[in-house]
């Protein structure tokens, strides 16, 4: 592997402001490294091989011209759920398969304009729907740790470039777990921010209340540096927030001493990995070594949280995936008429996960059903966000596994929905509260990657950022890499 | 919570989703086992909460009407399936057989 798809994005930046290497130098490494690794791996289902290489010479010629930021010639792969105008968007779905937005998400365009290097777009499950990227309709992506199991999901294939090297940093959505589960299963750095803290315009929406955009990176300065640029208000999306933007890169230095790490019994479940918990345990340790106060707080509703979700996401979906008719864009089956067409159309377009979803949902806010089950999920909501407000008014952090296990054999647990959503228990409390949360690698078991997470207060950020760093530069995990590809 | 297969008709026509006769047979069985898991919720008395439907507080967000450039039309009908003189062609609307009672 070359050295250049080896270093962080931060090192890059470094590099590249001492012109100690190209652009074109960063993108070709990465467009090799994608030819070498990514038949293995299915990370990404579109590499952008021509668009990279212009906007490499365009990030040279902005470095001579001394109008380079921070992220100008950097290489980002993106999640097939944004939207772009220069490669097709499909979600993973027969329903867009060959389609091209006419216009850019807001964080595409904010990457755009800051100068980074589009490699591709990633795979993902159908419409972000799944926890292993064995939904989309071509084909699974597989983890670059042992390619016999899943990379997690729904943003897997951006989880995999980044664990592969395929790709420095990358765009993922994170609706109850989708960005944290996955980089805990690859052992790399995701970030869910604040709900409002990211425009989601241009996000194919999931379940617009929970739906938000994050970085995959391999250190958490290169997630603060991402972040720094694709954050802030946006007058497309009207549930993005007005709040300020501050230089997470800067803030992150932080001292641990006396800071309050908040532990909540809830999360540690039947069934969870004896790997998993002796290196959460051990994180903890780690954690208190080096000054934190370890305080224990209770989040009563936890267990609530999923059978919350399992109403409230499908309902959401089934209104947002409504416009998938096969009339305005997308791919149509027609027939005589109106109706069957809208009924061929979706049957034959959409998988047997997104069915399931559109379904749930449907009957959730069907008449006689919505105040048992719609309303009831809304009203667990509110009590579930509360127990992290209390908990919040303790602490500055809660420490958390991301996952009760470690990545599970392809195939494993398909048969069972109910299996299949379990994987994201202690992913699903955080966006129904709306809360940031990061998922830092912390250990091995059996050979792959556990996850350790950290919840914060609302749009802070760089309290979740800070004490993830912390964590991580007294650790060694983040320099681990598969092996196994090469 | 058990689901029947007429129930579950009724929730493929309210989607608009066709389904054969055996995805019918899985989902009736997967969405009963999913509502299942769901009464847990069942335990928790909700009479005194008040609904969270979204996390921010935001009123009606409100912006200067002034005039912007939007798409343009014949970029947007480019998208459609199929096409006629600028505007979207699609089967007859009327017609259609929909036992919900209105096509």
């Amino acid at each position: 592997m070359s050295e250049l798809t080896r270093i962080t994005a931060s090192e890059a930046r470094q590099l590249l402001e001492s012109r100690a290497i190209s652009s074109a130098e960063l993108t070709e490494a990465h467009l090799e490294r994608i030819r070498a690794v990514d038949g293995k791996v299915h990370g990404y289902l579109h590499v952008m091989e021509e668009v990279a290489r212009e906007q490499a010479r365009a990030a040279d010629e902005a470095r001579a011209d001394g109008t380079a930021g921070p992220l100008t010639g950097i290489p980002v792969a993106l999640k097939d759920i944004l939207c772009t105008t220069d490669a097709p968007t499909t979600a993973a779905s027969k329903i867009l398969e060959g389609y091209t937005s006419p216009y850019d998400a807001t964080v595409v365009r904010k990457l755009r304009e800051a100068g980074c290097v589009f490699l591709g777009k990633t795979n993902t499950d159908e419409f972000a729907m799944g926890s292993s990227t064995e939904n989309s309709a071509f084909g699974p992506t597989r983890n670059p740790w042992n390619l016999d199991t899943v990379p997690g999901g729904s943003s897997g294939g951006s989880a995999a470039v980044v664990a592969a090297h395929e790709a420095p940093l990358s765009l993922g959505s994170d609706t109850g777990g989708s960005i944290r589960q996955p980089a805990g299963f690859c052992g790399v750095v995701g970030l869910k921010p604040t709900y409002g803290r990211v425009s989601r315009f241009g996000l194919i929406a999931f379940a617009s209340s929970l739906d938000q955009i994050g970085p995959f990176s391999r250190t958490v300065a290169d997630t603060a540096l991402i972040l720094n640029t694709i954050a802030g208000r946006d007058p497309a999306d009207s549930t993005s927030v007005d709040v300020e933007v501050p230089d997470y890169t800067a803030g992150l230095p932080y001292d641990l001493k006396g800071k309050r790490i908040g532990i909540a019994r809830e999360y540690t479940v039947d069934g969870m990995e004896k790997g998993v918990s002796e290196a959460v345990d051990q994180a903890i340790r780690t954690l208190a070594d080096l000054g934190a106060e370890l305080v224990d707080v209770s989040l009563p509703h936890t267990e609530y949280a999923l059978a919350t979700y399992y109403i409230t996401a499908p309902a959401e979906a089934s209104a947002n995936l409504a416009r998938f008719d096969g009339i305005k864009y997308g791919n149509r089956k027609e027939e005589s008429t109106l109706q069957e067409t809208y009924l061929r159309t979706r049957g034959e377009g959409f998988g047997a996960e997104v069915k399931r979803r559109i379904m749930l949902g449907t009957y959730a806010l069907s008449s006689g059903y919505y105040d048992a089950y719609y309303v009831k999920a809304q009203k667990v909501r509110t009590l579930i966000k509360r127990d992290f407000d209390e908990a919040f008014e303790k602490v500055d952090a809660i420490v958390a596994p991301t996952s009760p296990t470690v990545a599970f054999g392809i195939g494993s647990r398909t048969d069972d929905p109910y299996q299949m959503y379990l994987a994201d228990v202690f992913t699903i409390p955080a966006n129904m509260a709306g809360i940031p949360g990061i998922s830092v690698p912390c250990g091995l078991s059996d050979g792959l990657p556990v996850g350790l997470q950290f919840l914060g207060k609302p749009f802070d950020e760089q309290g979740v950022l800070s004490v993830a760093h912390a964590y991580e530069q007294a650790t060694d995990w983040h320099t681990k890499s598969p092996t196994g590809l090469d | 919570m058990s689901l029947s297969l007429k129930d579950v008709q009724h929730v493929a026509s309210l989607a608009r989703l066709g389904l054969t006769e055996e995805e019918m047979e899985t989902l009736r069985d997967q969405l009963s086992s999913i509502l299942e898991h769901i009464q847990v919720l069942n335990q928790l008395d909700t009479d005194a909460i008040s609904p969270t439907a979204q996390v921010i507080e935001v009123d009606n967000v409100m912006r200067d009407d002034t005039v912007a450039p939007s798409l343009p039309q014949e970029v947007v009908t480019s998208l459609a399936p199929r096409s006629h003189n600028g505007f979207i062609a699609v089967p007859a609307v009327l017609g259609g057989a929909d036992e919900e009672g209105g096509a």
